[in-house]
């Protein structure tokens, strides 16, 4: 890097513009422009806003500066996986238990994660050759979705004479993301994206230039135009209910918080692990803010603006609600490619470098579990890869087989992408207002810092954070007793796929739980040894 | 589009562009920021072989 040394040279401007492209390209992934419109659409837009944002102020930022300084601040004593750092702020012999959670977390979620990049992937090749030229009828673009995923029925890997191209896909992207981890050049890929990044936020604002000028397509069904499907993604009251009844549904509070968390990383583990490997003097505030604001302003301002209102346009009302999670961008962007001028080469740009933005955030997802399996059984970078490798090929072949109604993948998602993540955030939150306390936490913040991070950003992790956290929780809780739609505790008692994935999900956990016994046993033996070489 | 679509839409984009641009503008004009500030994918894990 360039020794910048404040000169405002050309040489630092451009190493400046640099940083900023990277922090932006790792924070850029699927949950921008997939995850969070179809959230948006199954809580009909306007009314979820409200939670997002609450949630963006009072926990996504605030936690993000938290868990870069905890993940430093246990760095500093020498641990860089989760369930050390936990036990390097609090010294109680369960905290490091704790850390299965941040083991859960991002190890479940790449075996889907891979999967939705191998659409991507797919959905590239497709729109490249022609494929998804299924014209104007939306059904077309719908169906070819289901048959692509199999979506009809469970174990389409076994069915058929010819592989389906989906496990094609998910076969490339685990091997490319397996040989990028063992070989640790996730370094090289990101230098890429600096290139790439820029690439999709254009191609994603020429996307958007073109929705907001589709007018209104079909002139038999005046009501279904821009203007519309904007009011659809903004407004706030729907059209079944008054903008305080929307409010009322604690799911939706949930899963906008969940979609907050999974969109900044928070509550993955991840960050508490990059973070411990930074030197003393790193910046960590400007470094979070600056990445939280990049993936905000492509999740809001761009994903936002693109796919419910042209899902709006094309497919009406009936068509947006209730969509599944990562629905939307796979059934109607392409339809809006179609239309579009050089849609083939903007579609083809675009699921190509989605599939980029996914790479790279997938590439980090499994350090946590690599830096338990170092530190805690002292194995080596190829031999943990290697483990991991098996159990996330494991994982992402159960998501790719149970694929009807992509219940493996809903479910996967539900309980680790927004319940498991809900909890790990809201543990991280009392870990570092409570334990580590706010006096030395913001200090561990503020170290080094390019800005400075006002005291009361402590006192809202202390007090507001977890009351809010813990209220949200109860309303959800509440409304699952009683709910009959929705209800992902129903779900789990009735469908034998649901109960499958949670205990696949519980598998990996007691898997990680025996690491991490062992990890403590080995801690505390050194500390022994320590101990005794002094006396 | 309701007012209150219109108002929610601009503040809400209007914040994170607002805010992006903020933090832009403060990497570009902090000293010695290219050198202290990183990204989870530019953070070189240990265990990683420079050779291969």
């Amino acid at each position: 890097m360039a020794n910048g040394s404040g000169s405002g040279g050309k040489e630092a401007w451009g190493t400046r513009i640099g940083v900023i492209l990277a922090v932006m390209g790792s924070a850029v992934g699927l949950g921008n422009f997939l995850r969070f419109p179809g959230k948006a659409a199954q809580y009909e837009g306007g009314a979820f806003m409200v939670p997002y944002f609450i949630a963006l102020l009072i926990l996504g930022i605030p936690l993000a500066w938290a868990e870069w300084g905890m993940g430093r601040y246990g760095g500093a004593r020498g641990h860089n996986c989760t369930p050390g750092i936990y036990r390097s702020i609090w010294r109680n012999p369960l905290s490091p238990y704790f850390g299965v959670v941040g083991m859960i977390v991002p190890v479940c979620i790449y075996m889907y994660y891979v999967f939705i990049e191998a659409w991507c992937l797919a959905y590239a090749w497709f729109m490249a050759t022609g494929q998804l030229a299924l014209g104007t009828e939306r059904q077309a673009y719908i169906d070819f979705f289901g048959n692509f995923v199999g979506a009809g029925s469970d174990g389409f890997l076994a069915g058929g004479s010819s592989v389906s191209p989906a496990v094609i896909a998910l076969g490339i992207c685990f091997l490319l993301n397996f040989a990028l981890i063992y070989r640790g050049l996730n370094k090289g890929i990101e230098r890429f994206c600096l290139f790439a990044m820029p690439l999709l936020v254009l191609c994603a604002l020429i996307v958007l230039v073109r929705v907001l000028t589709l007018g209104t397509p079909d002139p038999n069904v005046p009501q279904q135009n821009v203007l519309n499907g904007l009011g659809y993604m903004w407004n706030p009251h729907t059209e079944d209910g008054s903008f305080w009844k929307s409010l009322s549904n604690g799911q939706m509070w949930l899963e906008a918080t969940g979609q907050i968390f999974f969109s900044l990383s928070v509550g993955f583990g991840i960050i508490i692990t990059y973070a411990s490997y930074l030197k003393r003097d790193d910046d960590v505030a400007l470094s979070a803010l600056t990445s939280n604001a990049g993936n905000e302003f492509c999740e809001v301002a761009l994903g936002g603006m693109i796919t419910i209102p042209a899902a709006f346009v094309f497919l009406g009302v009936a068509g947006v609600a209730g969509q599944g999670t990562f629905d939307l961008g796979f059934k109607v962007l392409p339809q809006v490619f179609n239309i579009m001028p050089l849609g083939q080469v903007v579609g083809t740009i675009f699921f190509f470098l989605l599939f980029l933005a996914a790479v790279t955030s997938s590439l980090s997802m499994l350090q946590p579990a690599i830096a338990l399996m170092e530190e805690g059984v002292g194995m080596g970078r190829h031999a943990s890869v290697a483990i991991l490798g098996f159990i996330t090929l494991m994982g992402s072949l159960f998501v790719a087989y149970f694929s009807k109604d992509i219940m493996a993948l809903d479910t996967m998602d539900f309980w680790v992408g927004t319940f498991c993540i809900f909890i790990l955030a809201g543990f991280q939150t009392i870990l570092f207002a409570w334990v580590l306390g706010i006096d030395k936490g913001m200090a561990e913040i503020n170290r080094g810092a390019s800005i400075r991070i006002p005291r009361l950003v402590g006192y809202r992790l202390k007090y507001v954070s977890p009351t809010y956290l813990i209220i949200i929780f109860i309303v959800w809780i509440k409304q699952q007793y009683t709910a009959e739609k929705g209800n992902y505790f129903l779900t789990l008692r009735d469908n034998h796929v649901a109960q499958l994935t949670v205990g696949f999900i519980l598998l990996v956990g007691l898997l990680f739980l025996m690491l991490i016994h062992e990890s403590v046993r080995k801690w505390q033996k050194a500390e022994r040894e320590k101990q005794e070489a002094r006396s | 589009m309701t007012t209150g679509g219109w108002i929610i839409m601009l503040l809400s984009v209007g914040f994170v562009t607002l805010l992006l641009i903020w933090c832009i503008y403060k990497v570009l004009t902090t000293p010695g920021s290219e050198q202290h500030m990183h990204s989870q994918a530019d953070i070189e894990t240990p265990d990683v072989d420079p050779r291969k």
